[in-house]
């Protein structure tokens, strides 16, 4: 490894006017950005703003792009990610990269395992290597264990520690807390603190502005396709991220961020589902509670605790082994989910991978739930496209293109389209897992407007969340699950982010 | 390559196949580029087609059906079992008039495809071992009927479709070409042909739109079936006998139809269209190497190279195609 060449605070990485675009459509314009030696630095913006696409570049994965790249004074130009990992530039994807199936070691040392005489694969040396490099790195893992069998946070961790033993010096994160309970962010951060003062150089792109507060040395925001600023973090705070990110005053921005939110939860509303005692051994048990309509019942707790699990159940996707559901008073047995749509519940679910379909057009998206109420026997394209129509003007979808391929859309579109959805004829209950997880605060905001007007129509919202912003931000009340169960709930009262925690 | 050539490579690549492959056998073969093997060709796809129809679906569904040629030969040999067999046919048949044979028959091809329905969406077996199952089982149902003999005589309306003529054009083109269109029609302007492509193209997600994924695949494994049980009864008729083992080869040539043709292996991408393009392909290719004078043993081989050259083709372009639909993106 050369890292040592270079001095601390020295440029290791400049781009100079880099340009690039889509078919025509300008995604990055003219980005100067400089990454030091033995530094975080926290990469913000909305969706669509470049951040991802100039990491793409400097990660090898987009190689037609105008301007200049120098990695420690030598210009680069990679031709595919191999290059850029050869030249020691490793990326950590939101969605990890690991083998389920194979152990730790097997996963840190992927790729370049040690082998004996025989060039067989030498486990003992494997299991002894990997173990130093994981300990050096205060990783505290067993590397003989099946890395499935771990938590998301360890799994993450592995996945560093192997992008860095693979020789990485600039280490790219991308949203690498969005799954994290805060201990687990806590771990992270203390081992992203140990790899910078090692010397390598690491870029941290986040949503979680406290986060990449507390974590960068230097935060750079992008917007429209554009390097907006770079500052040094003692210099700057969260408002003045936000003024920069979305470059407008946002009125409704200040409920989703401040710590105290008061509940205003409606116990007159009428009920719409009732539930008892639902129980799925091992993940969740013995769960009763009421949702009511015109009323955000907010479900927090930490990854496994049951929340995620607690809606699938509810939209009749896991099967439950006890328990009732009653929909307006009257018991239903799901099946399967389509008879959960029947019954009237919807259910986006917390990856939009399995809620869309990405080679076709937004406007099959939209329909697809609703094809029984629109047509009997033949499909009419052109009445569904009226629907996509007015749902994208309606949700400011962009491209406002229906028949574009829904692939081709940014992830905050794409999370706007799972919701319309189920716009078109409301359902009774709507469930909703995770509905902001790696959204900018621009996308967010358009969610939680969604999610009020729903409201307001008297439909029951049900969000599962294991990010205590994003229940605070919709609730009226919250429940709080632990372990399978709900251990607390919160209704008309003040709540922070602190109280929360402290109860999950 | 432009996006958009990228995502159509899928269905650009079979027809550049054929041209070649007729442009080829045209200048290797005065025999080949005449209109009678043009007739000739097209009655040799017949069978294969109407199979290929029922696969398509299937397909379409990312799952596979094996048991296609074999559920063909036993329908086939159900609808003589029930006809009347001249004295030298040794074979315990029971003669019952046409129609109510014809729909025994279909009736079986239905049986045997809500049985593989039932092994796949509540036992839960993969669709491969399945059909694999369901092959064998035809094949010992076919066994069983016709004990070793060949039985000829099959219902009045079975004989007319599978081998009589409307004026010059034989009836087993029209009914393949009804049964195609019919196909194309349920699977492009139907809500139920919305719902074998979206169930295709991402079951998880038609799942969680609360579409009924095990009812669209069941439906789509009976109907294979059924499209099998067709093309058996007129391949018996076409053929003029019944016997076990007659459809052996169609289970290669419907998988290859439907695959060359680039409907996707893996669900949700290709339709009738495409399945048309791959008969023609493998029509062309089984007819055009029987003009031109090469080692017939050698013609096995060409035939397999051809097809892996298809298969090769196919997963390049969903590799293209997801590319065009996920780079275009400036996340």
């Amino acid at each position: 490894m050369t890292n040592r060449v270079v001095a601390n605070g020295m440029p290791l990485l400049e781009l100079r006017g880099i340009s690039k675009s889509f078919g025509g459509v300008a995604a990055l314009t003219d980005v100067d950005f400089t990454l030091r030696a033995g530094e975080i630095h926290g990469l913000v913006g909305e969706n669509g703003a470049g951040k991802s696409t100039t990491m793409k570049i400097i990660a090898g994965v987009h190689s037609e792009y105008q301007g200049t790249m120098e990695i420690a004074g030598e210009r680069m130009h990679f031709r595919s990610a191999r290059d850029a990992k050869a030249a020691g530039i490793g990326m950590v994807h939101q969605e990890l990269s690991i083998v389920r199936d194979l152990s730790v070691a097997e996963n840190v040392l992927l790729g370049m395992q040690p082998v004996n005489r025989l060039g067989l694969i030498d486990y003992p040396a494997m299991v002894r290597i990997a173990g130093e490099q994981l300990k050096r790195l205060g990783i505290d893992v067993d590397p003989r264990q099946p890395i499935g069998m771990l938590p998301l946070g360890m799994q993450q961790l592995v996945e560093i520690a192997r992008v860095l033993f693979s020789g990485a010096r600039i280490i790219i994160l991308d949203e690498p807390t969005s799954a994290l309970s805060p201990p687990e962010v806590e771990t992270l951060f203390a081992i992203l603190r140990r790899v910078r003062d090692e010397g390598h150089s690491l870029v941290f792109i986040s949503h979680f502005l406290d986060d990449i507060l507390r974590v960068s040395d230097t935060v750079t925001i992008f917007r429209n396709g554009r390097r907006i600023e770079t500052a040094p973090v003692p210099d700057i705070d969260k408002g003045w991220i936000i003024e920069r990110m979305i470059g407008k005053g946002h009125e409704e921005l200040e409920e989703s961020y401040t710590g105290e939110i008061h509940l205003d939860s409606k116990p007159d509303a009428p009920v719409v589902m009732t539930t008892e005692g639902l129980t799925v051994a091992g993940v969740f048990e013995d769960v009763s509670l009421q949702v009511r309509g015109g009323e955000v019942l907010g479900i927090y707790g930490f990854m496994g605790s049951g929340q995620l699990e607690l809606a699938r159940a509810l939209f009749g996707k896991l099967q439950l082994e006890q328990g009732t559901i009653r929909l307006d008073g009257q018991p239903v047995r799901l099946r399967n989910t389509a008879a959960a749509r029947l019954a009237g519940l919807a259910f986006v679910p917390e990856s939009r991978r399995s809620m869309l379909f990405h080679m076709e057009p937004v406007f099959k998206n939209v329909t697809i739930a609703i094809l029984d109420r629109i047509s009997r026997l033949w499909v009419k394209p052109s009445a569904e496209r009226a629907i996509a129509n007015q749902h994208v003007k309606s949700l400011q979808i962009r491209p406002p293109l229906v028949d574009r391929p829904l692939g081709t859309l940014s992830g905050g579109n794409q999370q706007k389209v799972a919701l319309a959805k189920w716009l078109t004829y409301f359902p009774k209950v709507l469930l909703l897992s995770e509905p902001t997880r790696g959204m900018d605060v621009g996308a967010k905001d358009d969610v939680l407007k969604i999610v009020r007007s729903l409201r307001e129509r008297g439909i029951g919202v049900v969000v599962v969340s294991t990010e205590p912003e994003t229940v605070l931000s919709m609730a009226d009340r919250i429940l709080v699950m632990k372990r399978g169960r709900i251990t607390k709930e919160f209704a008309s009262e003040v709540v922070s982010k602190d109280r929360l925690l402290a109860a999950a | 390559m432009n996006s958009w050539l990228r995502s159509q490579l899928r269905n650009i690549a079979p027809f550049a196949t054929l041209a070649v492959l007729v442009v080829l056998f045209s200048i290797l073969a005065p025999s080949f580029r005449t209109m009678d093997n043009l007739g000739n060709i097209l009655q040799q796809i017949s069978v294969t087609g109407i199979m290929a129809v029922g696969l398509t679906f299937v397909i379409l569904c990312a799952e596979i059906d094996l048991s296609v040629a074999a559920v063909a030969n036993a329908t086939g040999i159900v609808v003589a079992y029930f006809t009347m067999q001249d004295a030298s046919v040794n074979i315990a048949n029971i003669p019952l008039p046409g129609g109510i044979a014809i729909a025994l028959a279909l009736a079986a091809s239905l049986a045997l495809g809500l049985v593989t329905a039932f092994g796949m969406n509540v036992i839960g077996i993969p669709s491969f071992i399945m059909t694999l199952a369901m092959l064998q089982i035809g094949a010992g149902v076919s066994a069983m009927l016709v004990r070793g003999q060949i039985a000829y005589n099959v219902p009045s309306l079975v004989a007319t479709l599978g081998s009589g003529s409307l004026g010059p054009v034989p009836w087993i083109i029209i009914v393949a070409a009804v049964i195609l269109l019919a196909g194309h029609i349920v699977l492009t302007y139907t809500r139920f042909g919305r719902y074998i492509y979206m169930t295709g193209g991402n079951r998880e997600a038609a799942e969680y739109s609360g579409v009924n994924t095990k009812m669209i695949i069941a439906a789509v494994m009976v109907i294979s079936a059924v499209c099998s049980g067709i093309a058996g009864m007129l391949g018996v008729a076409h053929f003029g006998s019944a016997q076990q083992d007659e459809f052996d080869n169609y289970l290669l040539d419907s998988i290859s139809a439907v695959v060359v043709g680039g409907t996707s292996l893996f669900g949700g991408q290709g339709g009738i269209g495409n399945t048309i393009v791959g008969l023609f392909v493998l029509g062309v290719l089984n007819n055009g190497l029987d003009h031109v004078r090469i080692d017939s043993f050698l013609k096995i081989l060409i035939r397999g190279l051809i097809l892996l050259l298809a298969l090769i083709v196919n997963v390049y372009a969903q590799r293209m195609r997801t590319k065009a639909a996920t780079t275009a993106t400036g996340a």
